[in-house]
Parts: structure tokens; sequence; C-alpha cells
């Protein structure tokens, strides 16, 4: 498996890129649920920082043993043990997170990112880039989730952190915090995103 | 009376109030890849709702049994290898997850052979989105209430049993397949549209996601006035009203993961 990008380029490639959420649109459900303030996004992003890093590394060492009908059951099983781990940590250390994000972690379990990054980059290289990769796809996954929920969280309660950023006179859009706003966020978000992007190209192409 | 009041709330409930895809963001990925063409968001929904309930009952029969702490068939082998006394602490919560996700992938797996071997037909309209499904965030979901619903109650009378189980996932299954259809629907309208260069594809589809969830926030409450309404009667009497089912959320700073937006 030589060429391709290396260990570095593939953290960078993560980040912005190919940022798992605004660009492969992946790992949508997380992605939409926990992102109506910073503190639940940055633990979600925490979390499968840790579950991909971890089930990255393991799948990226029995890469040679995995056979090709029993890979994905074996990714998901690799998967599932992570974030079992992940969720017992979290109730024992931050247990009104953890309440709060409640059924969100273990779906980390189909969370396609992770799948996604265990099939395209564990299963073929070696652990450093492996590693690498998982750390700048959650990178960008965290990213996306905090660009996500700072918008929400400020319009929806004009707070940052828990904390009021927004004069008082500011009359809160409920709606932001709701499911719908998540929706229109991120839609938004994305429109945005597609946008520079498309300028950027058009001004490089010049 | 109120047995089928608990199982008609939580039809309601789960179908639409907190539609999987419009409420609990479960699903997303099917709902913006294949809500294309309505046939093929049909096709999906189907056979989510088919693996849904296959899922559900799986995932209740472990949970009472084998996992949720004092389950008794875990009881009964660990009696074997250590004393009574120690076998009633054994707890095998912790395994849930890994035997929900085999569940699911066995579940898919045999539905797939099955269909392929006595329905060929169902099969091929099915054709690639049996295995996606084992990703699907909507049958785990679905799973993990059921878990916190059987192992997560103390009252034995509250917890749910097979048919209020099989209820939640059925129509939970029926709810995600109206979304997808009626997005689906929109969809196709949507091609003939002119919609800015930027937002074509996905940001649209989102956008227009998000208004159909402000459509089905109009759900929101009705479970709780129409239980006020059939139980009213029964509420006089000594009869017990039976508790509310957990992901019913009457105001929407109550929904587990929403709290930090309370104002």
């Amino acid at each position: 498996m030589n060429g391709g990008p290396t260990a570095s380029q593939r953290f960078f490639l993560g980040i912005l890129p190919e940022n798992p959420v605004y660009r492969q649109m992946l790992g949508m459900c997380s992605t939409l649920a926990v992102t109506n303030n910073i503190q639940a996004a940055v633990t979600m992003a925490a979390a499968v920082l840790f579950v991909l890093v971890c089930a990255n590394l393991i799948i990226s060492l029995i890469r040679h043993w995995l056979t090709p009908y029993l890979r994905i059951v074996i990714f998901t099983l690799t998967i599932a043990t992570f974030v079992t781990v992940a969720d017992r940590a979290l109730a024992a250390f931050v247990y009104p997170m953890s309440k709060m994000l409640g059924p969100y972690i273990p779906l980390i379990i189909v969370n396609c990112i992770i799948i996604c990054r265990c099939e395209v980059c564990a299963a073929k290289q070696g652990p450093i880039t492996a590693v690498a990769d998982a750390a700048g796809q959650s990178l960008g996954f965290g990213l996306a989730l905090v660009s996500l929920a700072a918008v929400r969280e400020l319009l929806g309660s004009g707070m940052w952190f828990g904390s009021r950023v927004l004069p008082e006179a500011w009359p809160d859009w409920v709606i932001m915090v709701l499911p719908p706003g998540a929706f229109l966020t991120f839609g938004l978000l994305m429109g945005l995103v597609n946008w520079f992007t498309a300028r950027r190209a058009g001004k490089e192409g010049a | 009376m109120s047995y089928l009041v608990d199982i008609f709330l939580i039809a309601l409930s789960a179908a639409l109030i907190n539609n999987f895809i419009f409420y609990y963001f479960v699903g997303i990925c099917p709902f913006l890849g294949v809500s294309r063409r309505v046939e093929m968001a049909f096709g999906m929904g189907c056979a989510v709702t088919f693996v849904i309930t296959i899922a559900a009952a799986i995932a209740w029969g472990m949970t009472r049994f084998v996992l949720m702490p004092g389950a008794p068939l875990a009881q009964w082998v660990a009696g074997w290898f250590v004393d009574p006394e120690t076998a009633k602490a054994v707890d095998l919560s912790i395994l849930s997850y890994i035997v929900y996700i085999f569940a699911i992938a066995a579940s898919v797996q045999f539905v797939e052979m099955y269909l392929r071997k006595y329905f060929p037909l169902l099969y091929r309209s099915f054709g690639v989105f049996l295995p996606l499904i084992t990703t699907n965030c909507a049958i785990l979901f679905a799973c993990l209430t059921i878990m916190s619903q059987v192992a997560g109650v103390d009252d034995p009378a509250a917890r749910w049993d097979l048919g209020r189980s099989l209820t939640m996932a059925a129509f939970g299954g029926l709810g995600f397949t109206l979304a997808i259809v009626i997005m689906a629907g929109i969809r196709e309208e949507l091609d003939a549209c002119d919609v800015p260069a930027p937002f074509r594809g996905a940001p649209i589809a989102l956008v227009v996601g998000g208004i159909l969830a402000m459509a089905f926030m109009g759900f929101t409450g009705v479970d709780s006035g129409i239980k006020t309404a059939l139980t009213r009667p029964a509420a006089m009497g000594v009869q017990a009203v039976s508790p509310p089912p957990a992901p019913v959320v009457a105001t929407p700073a109550a929904e587990p993961g929403k709290q930090g937006a309370a104002k």
C-alpha cells in the first residue's frame, strides 16, 4: 500500500479538506442531536476521538488477519467495545453530561465516520498512519460540531459555554436549540462552506 | 383500558410526536441518502420497519432475561458456578451495546437470507437497503430505548413488556417511513426548482428537513392531552394510572439532550 497520503497529510486532510461532516456527510445523527450547546458538542467530539483512535489502532494492528467476510463484524465489535468504555467513563466522571447525551453516546457505534475510517484507512495502513488519520478526522468532526453548536447556542439561548454572551435584550430564538434549528443551522452552514469553497476554487482557477 | 391507552400513546409518540428523524435525529443518513425517489424511500422505510421490529423483539428478550441486573437466565447460569447469593448480583448490562449490535447484524443477515429464499420478489425490492440497515442508527436507538425502559425502571409494573416494546419499534419504523416518504416527495419537486448553487443537494435537503421538523413540532404535547382525556375517569378510582412512557416529552426543555437549552 504505497502511495497515498502520508500520516501528517492524512491528519490535515481530515480537519478541513475532507471534513467528515461538511464534506463527507457522515455521522449526521450525533452532529444534529448534540449541538444545542457547546459543552455537549465538545464532550461528544472527545468521545468520538477516543473511540476512533482506539478502534483505528486496533484494526490497523490486526489488519493482516482480517477476512473480507468478517471484516465489518470485527469493526463493529471493536467499536462497540470502545464505546462501552467511553460510555462507562463518562457516566463515572461527568454524570450530568452522560445523562444529557443519553443514547447518543452508544449511538457512536453506528456512527458512519468510524466504520468508514476503519474500512478506508485502518484496514490498509500501518498503526501510525491510522492513528494520525483518526485524530485528523475526529478533530474535523469536533470542529464541525463546535461550529454548529456555537451558532445554535448563541442564537438559541444567547450563551456560550453556559454563560451569557449576548445582551439581555436578545430575544432567544428558542427554535435554534430545538430539533428544527439543528436542521436549519446545519443546512445553512453547509451551504456557506460550499459557497466559500466554490469561491476559493474560482479565485485559484482565475 | 390503562394498558391499551399506554400502547396507544407509545404508538402515537413513536410515530409522530417523537419522530425518529425529526425529534431524535436517528436515521439521518438514509433520510438524506435515499430520499430522492418516493419508491426508493418507501422501500427503505419498509425494510427499516421490518428489521427494527425483529431487532426490538430480540433486544427485549435479551435485556429482560439476560442483560438487566437480576435477569433470570443470567442468574441461572451464574448459579452453576457461584453460590446463589453471589449469583443474584450478576449484572451483564455492560455487555448490552455489544449484544445489541450483534443482534442487529445477525437479524439483518437472517432476514436477508430468509427473504432471498422465500420471498425473492420482496428481496429484490429491498435490494441494497438491507445490508445498509445494520449501520442505521434508528435500529440501535430503538434497542437502547427498550433497554432504558426495561433495565432502567425500578418499578416492575412500569417495565415495558414485549407488546409495548414491539409497538414502539414498529410505529417508530412507520414514523421513519412517513418522514422519509414525505421528504422524497418534496425532493422530487425540488429537482425542478432553481436552488442557489452552494445549496444544491444536501444543504437544501437539510433546510427542508428543518421546516418539516417544525411542522412535526406541532404534535408536541398532543400525547399528554390525550392521556389526560383518556385516563380522567380511571384516575378517580383506585386504578393506578400507568406512568408515562419516558420518551414522551411534554415540553421541549425536558428532552434529555436539550437541558442546556432550557431557558
